[in-house]
């Protein structure tokens, strides 16, 4: 089920500013894999290539190949629709719909495509996907409750639930946890320990200490100075890349020089 | 710092003279803001409160079922009868058949501009509807009356007409409310329905329409409240008459706002002083009596416009 992810050459434009330059990567399946580096260096950028959620700004296009099992995302014939269907996304802030319950959130990605499900096959998708989630315990008897009652943790946990209920085969977030207090942190870090059994993962985020804490493997990008294109620096196993980097800025970023 | 501050204490104000020295000026200013506020509040409260009160005195009285449910079909003269029914149904019928041709376009306009339109043409799109807001209502009969005058030969003169003048009008202003509504709708939602792999038609559909429901809602509601009491255009195409008229599509209607011109134009009646079935202010209390109704349903129309948005506002939690 899970994939991985072959990344060959990837630049990212906004219009005339080239946002990301020359990137190559091997994404792991069953694994988690950080992207860390300082703010405007094109990790969130280049995590939304991953499932062309970047197009939905207009002017945004890119250069290069992203592969998974084979079929290259950027080829005319991928439908950008089905690519979401299959690459889900958690985004930094919790953003359950306002207008429906939670047992709704969790159903989103089926009622919204105008799929038809029987009414004991949604109950079974509400309650594996929050038993996946990690919620199911905390919300199973108001379900029917609008999904903006919960605390910022559980609407992040709630909003990963409605992406695992499509059933991706990858999971992209961006600085899930980002809004969050510590305790509802370490709940999400610990689902991401889980989900990496099923799903390929691929994070971004500012917290180091997170990247080292959840991710097997490490990436680090950086800018050399505004209206410049992010680069990858270099990327490895996340206990090599913060015990024993190869390059000096990965070791300078890491511990704290700079950004 | 602190140590040259210790050592010489006079040297700044205390803490105590900091927090309850008297600030005259800033106080004086703040009441005197507070009552110029209050007074504009007041001011403007003056006029509404005069109509209202000016409105229900002088329409009161004529006011009674019977006035509700017959028309002015065989009255004449000072007699104590005729009513308002044929003017209430083409007011309705009217303005429901403009608000079905309004609400399509104007409302899909809205979603063109905030979900789709860019550069040129989305700009000239908004000016047109800048412009078109501005546009005389009585411009906006006799450009209906012009459109219908093509096809059916001059003096044409039926509901369908007033109903084209009328969302000549209310187009613009349901384009311009919607689009705040849509635009309101966080893009966060867009992105989450997205990478949820939802098409966006359905997003569209799904996730901002039925976010932004309830104020759409609302600003249909005001654009019919801002056409419901146009006269001129419809006095232009919808004539005058004293039947009922339940056809859109032939003859001429009667509105409640072109009744009130009418009867009121009439003035006064020449009564016999024999005759003793004849009121010589029956024109007047007539018009009073017909606005008052169409006041009452405009109040009606914001009620459940209220009503509407309130049961599509997403539920707040806690």
């Amino acid at each position: 089920m899970a994939q991985r992810i072959d990344v060959k050459d990837l630049d990212v434009y906004y219009g005339t500013f080239h946002a990301v330059a020359d990137v190559s990567m091997m994404i792991e399946a069953r694994s988690v894999t950080a992207l860390i580096g300082p703010s405007g260096c094109g990790k969130s950028t280049f995590l939304r290539t991953l499932n062309r959620m970047h197009e939905v700004i207009p002017g945004a296009r890119v250069d290069g190949t992203v592969t998974v099992d084979g079929v290259d995302l950027y080829d005319p014939a991928v439908d950008p629709v089905a690519v979401r269907r299959q690459i889900g996304m958690v985004f930094q802030r919790p953003n359950p719909f306002p207008t429906m319950s939670i047992a709704e959130n969790v159903l989103a990605g089926v009622r919204l495509n105008n799929r038809r499900i029987s009414k004991s096959d949604a109950a079974d998708l509400v309650e594996t996907s929050l038993r996946g989630a990690n919620l199911w315990k905390e919300v199973k008897d108001r379900l029917d409750r609008p999904g903006s009652s919960l605390s910022g943790g559980q609407q992040q946990r709630l909003c990963i639930a409605r992406a695992i209920a499509v059933k991706p085969q990858i999971l992209l977030m961006d600085e899930p946890a980002s809004a969050l207090d510590p305790i509802s942190t370490l709940a999400i870090e610990d689902l991401i320990a889980e989900l990496k059994n099923d799903y390929t993962i691929v994070i971004v985020t500012h917290n180091m200490q997170q990247a080292a804490r959840v991710s097997d493997r490490t990436a680090f990008f950086n800018v050399a100075g505004t209206g410049e294109p992010g680069r990858l620096i270099e990327m490895d196993d996340t206990r090599t890349m913060f015990s024993t980097p190869s390059v000096q800025a990965t070791e300078d970023y890491i511990s704290g020089r700079f950004g | 710092m602190t140590a040259t501050t210790t050592s010489r204490p006079d040297a700044r104000p205390s803490t105590r003279d900091l927090l309850t020295r008297p600030d005259t000026r800033r106080r004086v200013v703040d009441r005197l803001m507070a009552v110029v506020v209050t007074s504009a509040f007041l001011i403007a409260l003056v006029p509404l409160v005069s109509v209202i009160w000016t409105v229900l005195g002088n329409g009161i009285e004529r006011l009674s079922p019977y006035f509700l449910v017959v028309s002015m079909r065989g009255v004449f003269g000072g007699m104590d009868a005729g009513g308002i029914y044929h003017a209430i149904v083409g007011t309705l019928m009217v303005t429901g058949f403009a608000t079905l041709i309004s609400v399509p376009v104007g409302l899909l306009t809205a979603i063109y501009l905030v979900e789709y339109g860019r550069g040129r043409l989305a700009r000239a799109v908004t000016f047109f509807v800048d412009v078109m807001t501005g546009i005389p209502s009585i411009v906006a009969g006799l450009f209906a009356y012009a459109l219908f005058a093509i096809f059916f030969g001059p003096g044409v003169r039926f509901g369908v007409v007033g109903a084209v003048a009328l969302s000549v009008l209310m187009t613009p202003v349901v384009v311009r409310s919607s689009e705040e509504m849509l635009r309101l709708v966080p893009n966060e939602l867009r992105e989450a329905a997205y990478a949820l792999g939802v098409p966006k038609w359905l997003t569209i559909v799904k996730v901002v329409l039925r976010t932004a429901v309830g104020g759409i809602v609302t600003g249909v509601m005001l654009a019919i409240a801002r056409v419901i009491g146009e006269t001129a255009p419809l006095l232009i195409t919808l004539g005058v008459i004293d039947s009922i008229n339940y056809n859109l599509f032939e003859g001429r209607m009667m509105t409640l706002p072109v009744y009130v011109f009418r009867q009121y134009s009439q003035g006064l009646v020449p009564c016999a002083p024999e005759a003793a079935d004849c009121i010589a202010t029956i024109n007047y209390d007539r018009a009073w009596a017909a606005a008052l109704v169409l006041i009452a349903i405009v109040m009606l129309l914001n009620l459940g416009a209220r009503l509407v948005a309130r049961y599509f506002t997403p539920a707040r939690g806690h």
